[in-house]
């Protein structure tokens, strides 16, 4: 798990991480969004123990970054921005290097280097220099680094952005399995589709502070408001009769549909559906506005550098 | 602990693996293995054949000493790049982050480059010399004694073993692979230097000269892995990434700690500089056990050769240098022939050189000037005795009023580097290397121009208004 509690990084005058407070729990998975340059990097570099904090403190697997730096690396995995693969080296060199630095036996660095190989679907190549790899294959043997020691941490940088569909499909649901198995993991990414089918949690990142951190939903409700649904009518019908219940705010109307935002869909939607019914309403569906976690970037970093803006 | 080295191998193997397999550094390695040596042999066999017309024995003898060492040098300074390499190179390709992140430690990592580092050279050195004795034996040359060529491979791996140290320290501070190369030319021309100096001794010195040129680059090439591990710091490995020259910074860092925030001249020289001089209470105290040894072994070495150099010594000899004796200045006229902002600038260029040479040695040469200065005393004093001349009352009426303050502004100006170079070789938690190196100027300019720059004007005022008054008193 990974704890952090004011966690600020100051480079000279400018504060690359601001204020940062984290609780990522094991089997969960927290995805930092933000700019390139908002401070995600500086953010990994100092629960991976390789930047000390200016100020408050971060445990990472029940260890703390500055006293214990070397436990902290002992037990996480790291992807990075660049993949950092030795060019001139196989895949099965590789991961055996990587295995003998985290003091893995002979016989589970074979094994774990042939299972993850195997899985990556990188085993038929795994004699050949990594020189010779495209860019997917290299990210694939990147991620087979970070989780050859199987660390119950992981801090994964971009995890598919060089990859095709269906190896980034393949890396989503090793990313959805290391989570059912109780590992801790942290993605940067820019890919928000990706984040919004992986992550538990979601933080923002501008100018080194979360401006907003939570489940989607709760971004979601937190940043756009309440949540709006539709009711479409299977011919026109006159829907200026209908009386809203209370914390239902009319949105929209024309002459097929309603648009509206409910505070309380559990309670108002079923009281909207009654009432329409009573007035014996041609209703054909209820549903959800689509609202997606774009939006939500969207609207906090515009606010955001409004805000910068101003101030 | 076995597990803690077996780690220190792996970063090592699997880094010659890397070098072994790139041509770029293989290439020019296996050039100057297996051609130099050749170059060489028929360099010494035209060499041969000219110094025979001259009947050059001294030349002769020690031509294939020569030639090993300059055979080792040349493939140290080729693979060098394996070491200039090691960390900012895997900066530069993005290899570094994730080794970075793995429970190596700090030791572990800079061990294994180093290892590697040394290794490829000494291996390059080593075969090249070896091909060469052989084809010198071919020749018939004069072989040097097994004790020699013993100290000659020894030298080698010492020469190996500093240009290295030097190699990995700039490649842990640069920013960039083309920055390291350039900086290698600090170390690839001061050991050519050296290099000469230790031919000089080749020649005309003998064993025991030798044996103290490879202490001499032991204890420096130890001393840089020193500097190299107490700055090694995984954080700015990290944080820089351009070579970017950023003036005001320097000036600030240094401005703000040569003035620690004093606000008058009298807050400084009781705040600030006192505290800069309790830094260097320590250094003053080595200095002090120093110039003891230093006055005894000026005084030892004056009662050995001295003696044994008057007796040897032939009239024409002994006539000159009485002449010499009389060409010394009328201390009465003393003030008029050497002006006391002679002596001024004089003392302060000595502090100055002392300085100069610390920081380029870590202290080590700067002390040995040191001694050299603290040594005349004692050598002084034994030359009075050898001439029958009672030292004392010379001394307290020549030396003592102006060294009363010229002597203290010596040993602490001297201090002051040694502080600088024993603090460049001790970790310092949080600060980058640069940040160490203007906090450490800033402490030894706050010493040198607020105490031994006033300490050697009033010196250099009483050396010439008072001292040669009390001399001729003294004499007379």
């Amino acid at each position: 798990m990974i704890e952090t509690h004011d966690l600020s990084k100051q480079f000279h005058d400018f504060w690359a991480v601001d204020g940062v407070n984290l609780s990522v729990q094991s089997g969960q998975i927290l995805a930092l969004l933000g700019q390139n340059g908002a401070g995600k990097t500086t953010t990994v570099r100092m629960l991976t123990a390789l930047l000390s904090p200016t100020r408050g403190w971060a445990r990472v697997a029940g260890y703390d970054v500055v006293k214990n730096g070397r436990d902290v690396r002992a037990s996480i995995g790291v992807l990075t921005e660049q993949h950092g693969l030795y060019m001139r080296m196989s895949a099965n060199e590789y991961l055996e290097f990587f295995g003998q630095v985290y003091e893995l036996s002979p016989q589970l660095r074979k094994s774990r280097s042939n299972q993850l190989l195997e899985y990556f679907g990188l085993a038929e190549a795994a004699h050949r220099r990594i020189g010779e790899y495209s860019k997917g294959m290299r990210q694939k043997l990147a991620l087979a680094r970070a989780m050859m020691h199987d660390p119950g941490v992981l801090l994964l940088d971009e995890p598919t952005s060089a990859m095709d569909p269906e190896s980034a499909r393949l890396v989503r649901d090793e990313i959805a399995r290391l989570k059912s198995s109780k590992r801790t993991v942290v993605i940067c990414s820019h890919n928000l589709v990706e984040v919004e089918e992986l992550a538990d949690q979601i933080g923002i990142i501008y100018r080194g502070k979360i401006l907003t951190l939570g489940t989607l939903e709760e971004l979601k409700l937190r940043v756009l408001g309440a949540p709006e649904y539709e009711v479409k009518f299977a011919q026109d019908w006159d829907s200026s009769r209908l009386e809203l219940p209370a914390g239902v705010e009319l949105l929209a109307r024309t002459a097929n549909s309603v648009q509206v935002r409910v505070e309380r869909p559990q309670a108002s939607n079923l009281e909207i559906l009654n009432r329409l019914s009573a007035m014996s309403a041609p209703v054909m569906a209820l549903q959800e506005q689509p609202r997606t976690l774009e939006q939500v970037y969207l609207k906090v970093m515009a606010e955001a550098k409004g805000y910068a803006n101003v101030h | 602990m076995f597990t803690k080295l077996n780690l220190v191998w792996i970063v090592a193997g699997r880094e010659l693996r890397d070098q072994m397999r790139d041509w770029r550094v293989l290439a020019p390695m296996a050039i100057l293995v297996f051609c130099f040596p050749l170059l060489m042999n028929e360099f010494a066999k035209q060499t041969v054949d000219f110094l025979n017309q001259y009947n050059a024995n001294l030349i002769l003898e020690r031509l294939v000493p020569f030639s090993i060492m300059i055979i080792g040098f040349f493939p140290i300074t080729v693979s060098l790049v394996v070491a200039l390499e090691s960390f900012v190179g895997e900066k530069e390709r993005g290899t570094i982050e994730p080794l970075l992140s793995s429970p190596l430690e700090d030791w572990q990592l800079y061990f294994g480059k180093l290892l590697v580092g040394v290794a490829t050279p000494l291996i390059a050195s080593y075969l090249s010399i070896g091909l060469y004795m052989l084809l010198a034996m071919r020749q018939e040359l004069n072989m040097p004694p097994p004790l020699i060529m013993f100290q000659l491979l020894l030298l080698t791996g010492a020469h190996a073993f500093l240009m290295v140290s030097a190699a990995i320290v700039i490649s842990v501070q640069s920013t960039s692979v083309k920055a390291a190369n350039l900086l290698a030319s600090f170390i690839v021309i001061p050991v050519a230097i050296l290099m000469q100096g230790e031919a000089v001794m080749l020649f005309w010195g003998n064993e025991q000269v030798l044996w103290l040129a490879i202490a001499g680059v032991t204890i420096i090439a130890l001393l840089l892995i020193r500097v190299g591990i107490a700055h090694f710091h995984r954080e700015y490995l990290l944080g820089r990434e351009i070579d970017v020259v950023n003036v005001r910074w320097i000036w600030r860092t240094f401005w703000s700690s040569f003035i620690g925030g004093a606000t008058s001249l009298k807050e400084w020289y009781g705040r600030v500089l006192g505290s800069a001089l309790r830094r260097a209470v320590p250094a003053m105290l080595v200095l002090l056990l120093v110039s003891g040894v230093s006055v005894w072994l000026g005084y030892d070495w004056i009662m050995k050769n001295a003696a044994q150099a008057i007796k040897m010594a032939s009239p024409e000899d002994i006539a000159s240098i009485t002449e010499r004796v009389q060409e010394v200045p009328d201390l009465r006229t003393f003030s008029e022939s050497i002006s006391a902002p002679f002596l001024f600038l004089n003392n302060s260029r000595a502090v100055l050189f002392i300085f100069a040479l610390g920081t380029v040695s870590f202290s080590v040469l700067g002390v040995l000037l040191y001694m050299v200065n603290i040594g005349l005393i004692g050598g002084l004093f034994g030359l009075f005795q050898l001439i029958g001349l009672n030292a004392w009352p010379l001394f307290i009426a020549g030396v003592l009023p102006h060294g009363v303050f010229e002597l203290p502004a010596l040993l602490i100006g001297s201090a002051a580097m040694l502080y600088f170079g024993a603090n460049m070789v001790t970790p310092q938690v949080g600060k980058s290397m640069g940040e160490v190196i203007l906090e450490l100027l800033a402490d030894w300019t706050k010493i040198f121009l607020g105490l031994v720059l006033p300490l050697l004007a009033i010196a250099a005022l009483i050396e010439t208004y008072i001292t040669p008054s009390l001399l001729i008193a003294a004499l007379q």
